[in-house]
């Protein structure tokens, strides 16, 4: 056992220099940006686009002494419920009401959305049929209000610690975004580990491996070398990301607590990230080590990734479903089980099931690895004509 | 487990190896000593490396039990041995002298340590300047050397080295030879396979022949040669005479030139009846076999053939 982990600490501190001292590292510590960045110009060309489509803005033609009214009505409840949960309004001067008027006028006026004429009592409506029903309401509010000119109400507030409903709510939200969390960052870094054999095959150093030290060393040093990678990777981004929150000034005590509190929290977050890490990992090294070349390994890549997104669908459908047998059976599949337990710290005070859940997970990582390695030695490490004739099925069923 | 008390370097009993429904290793039995060289004979296909990688525990035997320097977990005894496999390779990015150093650290070496050695060995095989540069930024040789040292950087008590000629020029091949030697005159044990029958008959000892998945001969290389009679080439100038009842009733002449196996009388009785029989002697000469000889007797022609194809492929002879 120790002579594993000395020779497995050989291959993780080789690849991992290897990794960290090569100009493409550079590049992967710059990949998160990418789609940052993407995103925020996506979402921002959203919103504008959300709200040219959102600001309509609804023509009044009504008595001078009505528009007023409206007008008024309009601010008074702009102030209770925000300024985009009502139609602009803009009143048309000198306009006569007539139908033909109305419809020259809507196919004139682009910004306009609907006209409404008639009286406070009796408004009338004009537009498409989609927006007549979308804004119908909105109007026969501004009317009711501008007819009862109701006086302003100032409402007094009571703030108590929390309720038991905010707070199930909140670590809700903490589960979710925890589990959010471990899986982008599996997602994005597990599947790195499929082609992790490949340098050594084309460079047909796994020889030299396998007749030095134990196969196991080999997938383990593999596994932890690129966990590190992984960890420095997730250390920069989470040291920048908090470094641009803290110059942007985010509101630290709006967050929800998690049910174990956050120092707990965050080291779960870690310790269940490495296990996620390890579980899937030491699946896809097993099934990349089958690969022969990189040709293999893309085409691998698809079906694992699908099969990724299973395992984050069964432990995302089971944060609201505690206790559940679904929910259950996420702890206890083991790669889905890193994520569930870490929705579960969010919202379970007990600290115990969190000891168990690592066990197992580490124990299912050894069973893996040991079968990714018997695996291999058996379909994989041959010799002349029987090493090369079979394709990669053939090898991963060893048939 | 260390049991480094055998006086065997490697024991293999009944060893089997099947791929694919295939039988690559047949029921292998082999004993090699320690302190010697040992040559593993035959030709593409045999078996050679299926062989070496259940030895050195690369892959396990379906039936059959073999011993590493007494263990019968091959891998721990790894600290002892030096294996260079037929397939060459090493980290491209690595430099030279860590590549050393990391061979060395597989097999137990502190790794600072391997880098001394890994530079110092550099410097003696005349490779010094190329210490600090990527595998690579050197030539096929150079690496090949490189590995060869990463092989040796732990100071093994046993090396295992599979074709380790293939691929490397007539003086690579010459400086590999010296290195082979001087190993052994160190007391550490070097067994080798090869195609190449010349480089086995210089080097070895003893060695063992194999053909489709089996030993047909191990022992020592006279034994192999002492299998076959000497023959004699002879240029007489008479074609008849009494004399010719001292040679083979069946052999017949090109020319008056005679080819035959020694009788087995010995060469005076021979040289006697030559001489009063009035063979009018112009030439005589009695060779003793070859390790090729014996290599054909002992493995059969076919065998031969596809041994002797194999080396020419190797010398880069498209004929073959």
């Amino acid at each position: 056992m120790i002579e594993t982990i000395r020779a497995a600490f050989v291959i993780a501190r080789r690849d991992f220099t290897a990794i960290i001292f090569s100009k493409s590292f550079f590049f992967f510590l710059l990949g998160p940006l990418f789609p940052i960045g993407i995103a925020v110009a996506a979402g921002g060309l959203g919103a504008q686009v959300s709200q040219d489509i959102d600001s309509p803005v609804i023509g009044v033609a009504m008595s001078a002494a009505e528009s007023d009214r409206l007008l008024a009505a309009h601010a008074h409840l702009s102030g209770s419920l925000g300024t985009r949960a009502l139609p602009e309004l803009f009143v048309l001067d000198d306009f006569s009401g007539r139908e033909d008027d109305i419809i020259a006028t809507l196919h004139s006026e682009k910004s306009l959305t609907a006209i409404v004429t008639g009286s406070l009592a009796a408004p009338v409506l004009t537009g498409s049929e989609r927006d007549v029903q979308r804004w119908q309401g909105k109007i026969a509010l501004l009317a009711e209000t501008a007819l009862a000119q109701p006086a302003p109400v100032e409402i007094r507030t009571t703030f108590v610690e929390q309720t038991s409903s905010s707070s199930e709510r909140n670590q809700l939200l903490t589960a979710q975004a925890g589990q959010a969390i471990l899986i982008l960052l599996t997602m994005i870094l597990a599947g790195m580990v499929l082609s992790n054999l490949v340098e050594e095959k084309t460079n047909k150093i796994i020889e030299i491996l396998a007749a030095a030290i134990p196969m196991d060393a080999i997938f383990l040093g593999k596994l932890f070398a690129m966990l590190g990678m992984a960890l420095v990777g997730i250390t920069v981004w989470s040291t920048m990301g908090l470094s641009v929150a803290l110059l942007v000034g985010g509101n630290w005590a709006a967050l929800p607590s998690p049910a174990v509190g956050w120092p707990l929290f965050c080291l779960l977050l870690i310790l269940y990230f490495s296990m996620a890490y390890l579980l899937l990992g030491s699946l896809f090294l097993g099934i990349g080590a089958m690969a022969t070349t990189v040709r293999e390994v893309q085409t691998l890549s698809m079906p694992v990734t699908m099969g990724q997104l299973l395992v984050f669908f069964l432990a995302y459908s089971s944060i609201t479903k505690l206790g559940e047998p679904v929910e259950w059976f996420a702890v206890l599949f083991p790669f889905s089980s890193p994520f569930a337990m870490i929705a579960r710290a969010a919202q379970m005070d007990n600290i115990w099931q969190h000891g168990l859940a690592l066990v197992w997970q580490a124990v299912f990582t050894i069973i893996i690895i040991r079968f990714s390695v018997m695996l291999f030695r058996r379909n994989v490490m041959k010799s002349g004509q029987a090493a090369r004739k079979n394709g990669l099925l053939a090898r991963i069923t060893g048939k | 487990m260390r049991a480094t008390q055998s006086e065997l370097a490697i024991e293999a009993r009944n060893i089997v190896k099947r791929f694919d429904g295939e039988t690559a290793v047949d029921g292998i039995n082999l004993t090699i000593g320690r302190g010697s060289i040992f040559g593993i004979l035959g030709p593409n296909g045999a078996g050679k490396t299926t062989t070496l990688r259940m030895l050195l525990g690369i892959i396990d035997p379906d039936e059959g039990e073999r011993f590493l320097l007494g263990s019968p977990d091959p891998i721990s005894m790894a600290h002892q041995v030096g294996y260079l496999p037929e397939e060459r390779g090493l980290y491209q990015s690595m430099k030279a002298y860590d590549a050393i150093a990391f061979m060395g650290a597989l097999r137990g070496l502190p790794l600072a340590e391997g880098r001394k050695r890994g530079r110092r060995m550099m410097e003696e095989h005349g490779l010094g300047d190329a210490a600090d540069k990527q595998i690579r930024q050197l030539s096929k040789g150079m690496a090949q050397t490189v590995q060869l040292l990463g092989t040796l950087v732990h100071e093994p008590d046993l090396i295992i080295l599979d074709e380790p000629f293939s691929g490397l020029d007539a003086l690579n091949q010459g400086k590999l030879e010296r290195l082979i030697r001087a190993q052994a005159d160190k007391g550490v044990t070097v067994i080798f396979s090869t195609h190449v029958i010349a480089h086995a008959e210089r080097l070895c000892e003893e060695i063992a022949i194999v053909a489709d998945g089996k030993i047909p001969f191990r022992g020592k290389v006279s034994a192999a040669r002492d299998r076959l009679r000497p023959q004699v080439h002879l240029e007489t100038r008479n074609l008849e005479g009494p004399w010719r009842s001292a040679i083979p009733p069946d052999c017949q002449p090109l020319g008056h030139n005679w080819h035959f196996t020694l009788p087995e009388t010995g060469v005076e009785p021979l040289l006697h009846a030559l001489v009063e029989g009035g063979a009018g002697i112009e030439s005589l000469s009695i060779e003793r076999p070859g390790l090729h000889d014996a290599f054909v007797q002992i493995a059969g022609e076919a065998v031969a053939r596809r041994m002797d194809a194999d080396a020419a492929e190797d010398d880069g002879d498209p004929a073959a």
